[in-house]
């Protein structure tokens, strides 16, 4: 079923829209004729991304959050659907990977191994700014200077390599080097989980910031459940390539519906042993042979018969804002 | 702690050794875990957590060596022993898990073989019998079909299982102490959650005490009765692990517990800005003199850059080690 | 401080061997061409002759200087082109993968699966002898390895976020190749073309000595050796010293391959950041 999303929104007010996304790998076949698999990595996936949200993708490795994030921003060509950024399909062949750039840009987990090690940071926030047209010398000056003094960094340290930086300044090179084209949606793949814990709330602040005074847009992918509902507007989780619930952020964290987020929530170890919540056993199965019916059935705590039957359940509206994918989301409530 | 200690810990310096230069990665750190304790260490990359479980185990290799200090396994000075004498204690009495099972497990070798050596090593069964026991090992960890799993490979095995193995060799020769260096930290959520049961569930029913080290303070405060706070290769604050939370002592513990955006905070109290603690953590080679955490405290005074903190013990139990405490 | 040693005895080694070729005119007492004098055959080293002469009475020493000219433009030039086709061919497998990887790779393993030497002596034998027929056959022979070494290192740093950004920015792929992956696997691929180059000083000797090389009368230490073979015992002079230059040249460029290895190797360049 498709998400109806436009009727509770003005198309005005979007950013981001992926319409029915899908993207799967062959694996095996070949050359000696054995059976040609395929994995499902998303496999129908809808999402919308106003202007100035934060909407945090969750979900465990495997789940088809990176791939997804990768379509997003063109570099995996999806097998089904479209994604619309600004009103353009950048899946679309032909659609220019410049003009895509100055959309959508990244900023990576590891800080260490996201920054070419042998180039300055001016070198690094030069040359795609020469890339994009940007010739008059001075300009290029002012632009690096700016972008340095957004994310908390002095111009003087243009002149230096990575490697003279520790982890949360390369990070907020990375930031810059992001926000240097100024676009409008960033994708954040898990910004601060490869940082020290002491230097997290710098990066996590100093994103919310730019998020105001740039005006972007984020999609942040993060296992850190703390994180996503202090950055998030909106959360989608997503099981085995496919969005299970997704809401406003209070919704997800206080009334989760799906036994899936229910049971994310209560996997994070709570520092005073009070989190009430049932845990899950088992793991992500075999993305080749997802399970019939409900694919969440195996490890779900609330299974019924319903839900080992196909067909698999479809993203059910409940509120304007809230969706499930849970044939029992009206009686879990 | 008093005299029956299992493990104690006096002074504990390990040295980073650069050259001709040696540097204290770790100084002057005292604890204890009693019999069937679990204790935590929490602290930053580089704050001398993990080293100082290699050392409880002996196994630090160059640029690390023992400084001096004294540690006392079971009333016996254990840090002198020569390598004969430490293979005896390690995996029998004292066992160590990774973050990384996978480049801990031999990738040759079936895992209920692993965990067998074990049993012919330390308790002289035979391979016979040691293989039966493997089974009964793996359905110990939780592991589904133990008796089909046991021909397994590692590399056939999902990041989670590979842990539940490394576990039941950890545990196969029922040690009184287990050290787990971020056992969780590869894996996900859900899997975290069930491991960290496991070895709750465990070392409780085999009195096995646990050393648990984490970055994450809200792991450690979850699965651990008292926690150590290091920073920069000290033990900053030592208290009881829910304690450190709720009335931090030293200014880099609850700058840290101000700084973590906490799950369940912003629903209960709206979302604030969050507390940054400023700077970075200092690399071993560039401890800064007198309080190593000054450059970064709020509270600092002349007296912190010049003279390096005492411990004290707090009132309402535990250990700090600040000029400035609260 | 090995490496220190490798570096200096390796370069200097190069060195005097680039000198020696550089200013051969000016070093040079005699024509190494011109001036065969029947008179002066066979002269045992010493006096008027440093290195001797040979058996058209040609000094050894003047010729041995211009060898150098010949060696090294064998050497520098052909290893160029081994060295241009095998990181086009390696960091592009590397990059775009699917069916050109494994073409590459194919190719790759069907270069390393015939003999060099003798697949430069087919060619050779195709092509009439002489200098740009050896640079040629030299060149396209040699540059497996290196395509191997640009494969395997373009291919552990395909993941690394920085290539990944570069592509979110817009960059084309070339430009991509160009300016985010070649600076990084630089090191090696200087190390294996230093090693490469006395690979083909040697060869070039050997297919000289075979008489498909350089042709005589230019003075090509291959050549010379080959010409050499029947005084080997009457006049051992002959054969010495353009061997012993070979020999030079060739420990220099490994020398010196070595103690770039050293420097260059990212995990040394690591623990002195």
């Amino acid at each position: 079923m498709p998400e109806n999303d436009d009727m509770t929104l003005k198309v005005e007010e979007l950013i981001l829209k992926v319409e029915d996304l899908a993207v799967h790998f062959p694996l095996g076949g070949g050359l000696f004729g054995g059976a040609r698999r395929t994995v499902h990595a998303v496999d129908g996936v809808d999402l919308h991304l106003r202007k100035g949200e934060c909407l945090g993708l969750v979900g465990e490795s495997g789940c088809g959050k990176s791939t997804l994030a990768l379509s997003i921003l063109g570099l995996q060509a999806p097998t089904r659907g479209r994604v619309l950024l600004d009103g353009v399909d950048i899946a679309a062949p032909g659609v220019d990977r410049k003009a895509r750039a100055r959309i959508v840009q990244m900023v990576f987990q590891d800080p260490y191994s996201s920054l070419n090690p042998r180039q300055t940071v001016r070198k690094t926030l030069e040359a795609p700014l020469r890339l994009h047209g940007v010739g008059n010398d001075s300009e290029v000056e002012d632009r690096i200077a700016e972008i340095l003094r957004h994310v908390g960094l002095r111009p003087e340290q243009a002149a230096r390599y990575p490697h003279e930086f520790s982890g949360g300044q390369r990070q907020r090179i990375g930031i810059a080097r992001a926000l240097i084209l100024k676009p409008k949606i960033v994708v954040l793949d898990e910004p601060v989980s490869a940082l020290d814990v002491s230097i997290r709330a710098q990066i996590i602040n100093l994103l919310l910031e730019l998020k105001e005074t740039m005006e972007l847009s984020y999609i942040m992918i993060s296992h850190d459940l703390g994180v996503v509902e202090h950055m998030s507007d909106r959360v989608a989780v997503m099981y085995l390539g496919r969005i299970v619930e997704t809401g406003d952020w209070h919704t997800i964290f206080t009334k989760p519906r799906h036994p899936y987020t229910r049971a994310l929530i209560a996997a994070i170890p709570d520092p005073f042993g009070e989190r009430p919540g049932v845990k899950i056993s088992g793991e992500l199965p075999n993305p080749l042979e997802p399970p019939i019916g409900c694919r969440f059935h195996p490890r779900c705590p609330e299974v019924r018969d319903i839900c080992r039957q196909p067909p698999t359940p479809e993203l059910e509206r409940l509120e304007p804002e809230h969706a499930v994918r849970c044939l029992r989301a009206a009686e879990l409530a | 702690m008093s005299g029956d200690a299992l493990l104690q810990v006096e002074n504990l310096r390990l040295d980073l050794i650069v050259g001709q230069r040696r540097f204290g990665a770790v100084k002057d750190v005292t604890f204890a875990i009693g019999r069937g304790e679990t204790f935590g260490l929490v602290g930053e990359s580089g704050c001398g957590k993990s080293i100082t479980a290699l050392a409880l185990i002996g196994l630090l290799r160059r640029p690390l060596a023992f400084g001096g200090g004294r540690i006392l396994f079971k009333g016996r000075e254990i840090q002198d022993l020569s390598d004969g004498e430490m293979r005896k204690l390690r995996g029998n009495a004292i066992s160590m898990i990774f973050q990384e099972p996978m480049t801990a497990l031999n990738p040759l070798s079936p895992v209920g073989r692993q965990i067998a050596e074990m049993f012919v090593l330390h308790k002289g069964a035979t391979w016979h019998e040691a293989e039966r026991q493997a089974v009964e090992a793996l359905a110990n960890v939780r592991v589904p079909a133990p008796d089909r799993r046991v021909r397994d490979y590692p590399h056939q095995l999902s990041g989670g299982m590979r842990q539940r193995v490394m576990i039941a060799i950890a545990l196969a020769c029922r040690p009184d102490l287990l050290l787990a260096d971020e056992p969780t930290t590869a894996l996900d959520v859900t899997v975290q959650a069930e491991i960290l049961e496991l070895i709750r569930d465990l070392s409780a029913a085999q009195g096995t005490a646990v050393l648990m080290i984490s970055h994450d303070l809200g792991l450690i405060a979850n699965m651990c009765a008292r926690v150590g706070v290091m920073y920069a290769g000290r033990l900053v604050e030592e208290r009881a692990a829910q304690e450190v939370f709720r009335t931090p002592s030293h200014p880099y513990t609850s700058g840290l517990v101000a700084s973590l955006p906490l799950l369940g905070a912003r629903a209960s109290h709206g979302r604030s800005r969050l507390k940054e603690i400023a700077g970075v953590v200092p690399a071993v080679t560039a401890f800064p003199e007198g309080c190593r955490f000054n450059p970064r405290c709020q509270a600092r005074t002349e007296i912190c850059i010049a003279q390096d903190p005492e411990e004290t013990a707090l009132a309402r139990g535990g250990r700090v080690r600040c000029h400035h405490h609260a | 401080m090995k490496f220190r040693a490798n570096l200096l005895i390796g370069g200097a080694l190069f060195a005097t061997v680039v000198v020696a070729g550089a200013l051969a005119p000016f070093l040079a007492h005699t024509d190494p061409v011109m001036d065969a004098n029947l008179m002066n055959a066979e002269v045992a080293p010493g006096g008027e002759f440093w290195f001797g002469t040979d058996a058209q009475g040609r000094d050894i020493y003047s010729r041995v200087l211009y060898g150098a000219r010949i060696s090294l433009t064998v050497g520098i030039v052909s290893q160029l082109i081994n060295t241009v086709i095998g990181v086009c061919l390696g960091l592009s497998a590397a990059y775009w993968g699917g069916w050109w990887d494994d073409f590459v790779s194919g190719l790759t393993n069907l270069m390393l699966a015939i003999p060099s030497l003798i697949f430069a002596l087919a060619i050779m034998a195709i092509l009439s002898p002489g200098l740009t027929s050896l640079l040629i056959a030299l060149g396209l022979t040699n540059w497996s390895y290196t395509c191997r070494l640009a494969r395997a290192s373009a291919l552990s740093l395909k993941g690394q976020g920085y290539v990944q950004a570069a592509r979110v920015l817009g960059y084309g792929d070339i430009r991509i190749m160009l300016t985010q992956i070649l600076p990084n696997i630089l090191g090696p691929i200087i190390v294996i073309g230093t090693l490469g180059m006395g690979g083909a000083v040697l060869a070039e000797a050997s297919l000289s000595f075979l008489g498909l090389g350089i042709r005589p009368p230019f003075p090509s230490w291959g050549s010379m050796l080959s010409d050499a073979r029947d005084q080997i015992t009457t006049a051992p002079w002959i054969s010495i010293f353009p061997g012993l230059a070979i020999f030079m040249t060739v420990l220099g460029l490994n020398l010196l391959g070595d103690g770039l290895r050293d420097i260059l190797d990212p995990q040394s360049r690591a623990r002195t950041a």
